[in-house]
């Protein structure tokens, strides 16, 4: 008969009316008084006696909190975590770019010199106003020196500022990704809610000497011809 | 009393919501009556196949990532089955089927939205839309699990995966796989018995098998025309040799076969998901670098490997000159032919048709030009 489908149709909107919201607020959402007082830990009469304005907004339901999503710990963040201690330079990962966006500036230095087998970082950016967040950099990357971060949410007025540079990464927070990180996820690291700011916890391994390295990339090769 | 008309040609898009995308005709209307259509594409090319030619071969998974960007992960899986035929690279079994588990979720997840946007071009403004963005949503957080990324995967590489999946997603997908089909019967419930579907949909923009056979249109379309040609059938690739999955076809080849099709190829699909899960056995998920390092170098040669993407064959054709990045690449996008016969469906069809059509031909944009 017709008409039945469309009764049928409307009766599984009908049904959606009673389930629960999927949507979520982002970045904040509208709360009321219980809700406010829970998410700022304080009774409901400090509220009344410190901001009677707030506890008004708060009867109808009206008070702004702001909503934090946590993504899944392999999500590719924004910003990169990177240990200083851990990295060679051997700018693997700037050469394994698709873009070709991370610029490495190096020179010879530390004990090794005159072998050059020892380098000091000068520069290490990374231009994140035209990163994809592929993280092949993250996976280029032999001695575990480069994580994909978490955070996204870096709005910024000017591109320059979306370059990260050597005193920034150093600088910033560390809270590593799982991306092409076994080692976390086997230590259940939870980057929402630690940080990782200890180089030695990062890698598979330690950062090999440069005795180690010598042996592995020069001497062998000597042998081998 | 006869109303004297005259024709009038009509620009529409390249910006127009209902293009899915940017996409323009230039459609000759006679009344309300369309007596001439002509697509013109090209406003989405960013050159990705010239951009190959100087990426490494792994660099280009994230080049494909972009084409289709609501079904990466079959565009992946494309590409890297060329490379692999290319290079000659075994892959490992566990890869292999958790490559599977991830292109049939992105199968569903892609009819998903062909359909929520079929719908919405027929009017029914966002209900059916957002249930569809609901549970497509529920396999974007899992690709999230995957790797790390919603749209732009990244997540196969030659040989497997570039990680194996954590615990929490088997656990999502087991969720996933109990609640599926009540979501279907339920849009299904929704729509397929809609009395105003079926006015709209049923006989419209009708296609013979024998035209679409030879405009080489491919995928949904042409099963609904009732040629029997899944490429995951006729020409096996992966494990589908392994797995039990019927093609559903239709005869009608209407608009409305289109959509009823890719309802049943949706629950096809989780059925293959359901397989995939119980064959799939510890062990490693790509080859050691050792096997196959970070710079692949096929030998000089070429290839033409192709996937039945979420539109139709998807195919790669790439040629090697022995170096690390392909000396051409090609990509056979199925939405630009699927799209070859939009003016032989649409003459002859009403204004208000025009838009329903080209939602149930599911073209992507980014595909088209790539
Ligand atoms: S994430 Fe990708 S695009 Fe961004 S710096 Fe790393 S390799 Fe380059
Ligand atoms: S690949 Fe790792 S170790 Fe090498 S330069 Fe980059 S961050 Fe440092």
């Amino acid at each position: 008969m017709l008409g039945i489908g469309l009764i049928k149709g409307l009766s599984v909107t009908f049904k959606n009316l009673f389930t629960p919201i999927f949507t979520i607020q982002y970045p904040d959402k509208k709360v009321g008084l219980l809700a406010y007082s829970k998410h700022i830990n304080k009774s409901i009469f400090q509220i009344l006696k410190e901001n009677p304005k707030i506890f008004l907004m708060g009867i109808i339901g009206m008070v702004t909190i702001p909503v934090k999503i946590d993504q899944f710990p392999r999500f590719r963040g924004n910003e990169f975590v990177w240990y200083d201690d851990r990295c060679t330079a051997c700018a693997s990962c700037a050469k394994y770019c698709p873009l070709g966006i991370i610029e490495i500036v190096t020179h010879p230095a530390g004990e090794n010199m005159q072998a050059g087998e020892n380098y000091a970082i000068d520069k290490f950016d990374i231009d994140t106003g035209r990163c994809m967040f592929c993280g092949l950099c993250v996976e280029a990357c032999p001695y575990d020196a480069l994580h994909m971060g978490t955070d996204f949410e870096r709005g910024n007025y000017s591109r320059v500022n979306l370059v990260l540079d050597k005193e920034t990464l150093t600088s910033q927070d560390k809270n590593p990704s799982s991306w092409f990180r076994p080692q976390f996820e086997s230590n259940e690291y939870n980057p929402w809610e630690e940080s990782m700011s200890n180089s030695k916890d990062a890698g598979r391994h330690e950062k090999p000497s440069y005795q180690k390295i010598k042996e592995k990339w020069v001497n062998k090769r000597k042998t081998d011809g | 009393m006869s109303v004297k008309s005259e024709p009038i040609t009509i620009n529409l898009g390249p910006q127009h919501p209902s293009t899915h995308g940017v996409f323009r005709m230039r459609v000759t209307f006679d009344g309300e009556t369309i007596i001439d259509l002509e697509p013109i594409f090209g406003y989405l090319h960013r050159g990705s196949e010239k951009l190959a030619e100087e990426r490494t071969y792994t660099q280009i998974v994230t080049l494909t990532d972009r084409m289709d960007y609501v079904s990466s992960m079959l565009n992946n899986q494309g590409y890297i089955l060329a490379l692999e035929k290319l290079a000659n690279i075994e892959p490992k079994p566990r890869g292999v089927w958790l490559r599977m588990i991830a292109s049939e979720l992105q199968r569903i997840a892609s009819h998903l939205v062909a359909i929520g946007f079929l719908i919405q071009d027929l009017g029914a403004w966002g209900t059916p839309l957002t249930y569809a963005m609901r549970e497509r949503e529920k396999i974007l957080q899992m690709f999230e699990m995957l790797c790390g990324a919603r749209i732009t995967n990244s997540y196969l590489r030659p040989g497997g995966v570039f990680m194996d999946a954590p615990v929490q997603f088997w656990d999502a997908l087991s969720e996933f796989t109990q609640n599926f089909p009540s979501e279907i019967e339920e849009l299904e419930k929704l729509l397929s018995s809609n009395e105003i579907i079926f006015s709209r949909t049923k006989g419209v923009a009708t296609l013979t098998a024998e035209q679409a056979l030879n405009a080489s249109i491919t995928g949904p379309i042409l099963r609904s025309t009732g040629v029997d040609w899944d490429l995951r059938k006729s020409d096996p690739y992966d494990y589908y040799d392994q797995i039990k999955f019927n093609v559903p076809t239709h005869t009608a080849g209407d608009n409305y076969a289109r959509y009823i099709l890719r309802v049943q190829e949706m629950k096809e699909s989780l059925s293959i998901v359901k397989q995939c899960v119980e064959r799939i056995e510890p062990g490693p998920i790509r080859p050691h670098h050792d096997e196959v390092p970070n710079l692949v170098k096929p030998p000089i040669g070429d290839c033409y490997s192709a996937i039945e993407g979420s539109k139709g064959e998807l195919g790669f054709y790439l040629v090697s000159d022995g170096s690390i990045s392909p000396y051409r690449w090609h990509v056979r996008s199925s939405s630009l032919i699927n799209l070859t016969l939009l003016k032989e469906m649409l003459v002859g069809t009403l204004f208000g048709d025009l838009f329903v059509t080209f939602g149930s031909i599911d073209i992507n944009m980014g595909e088209v030009d790539r």
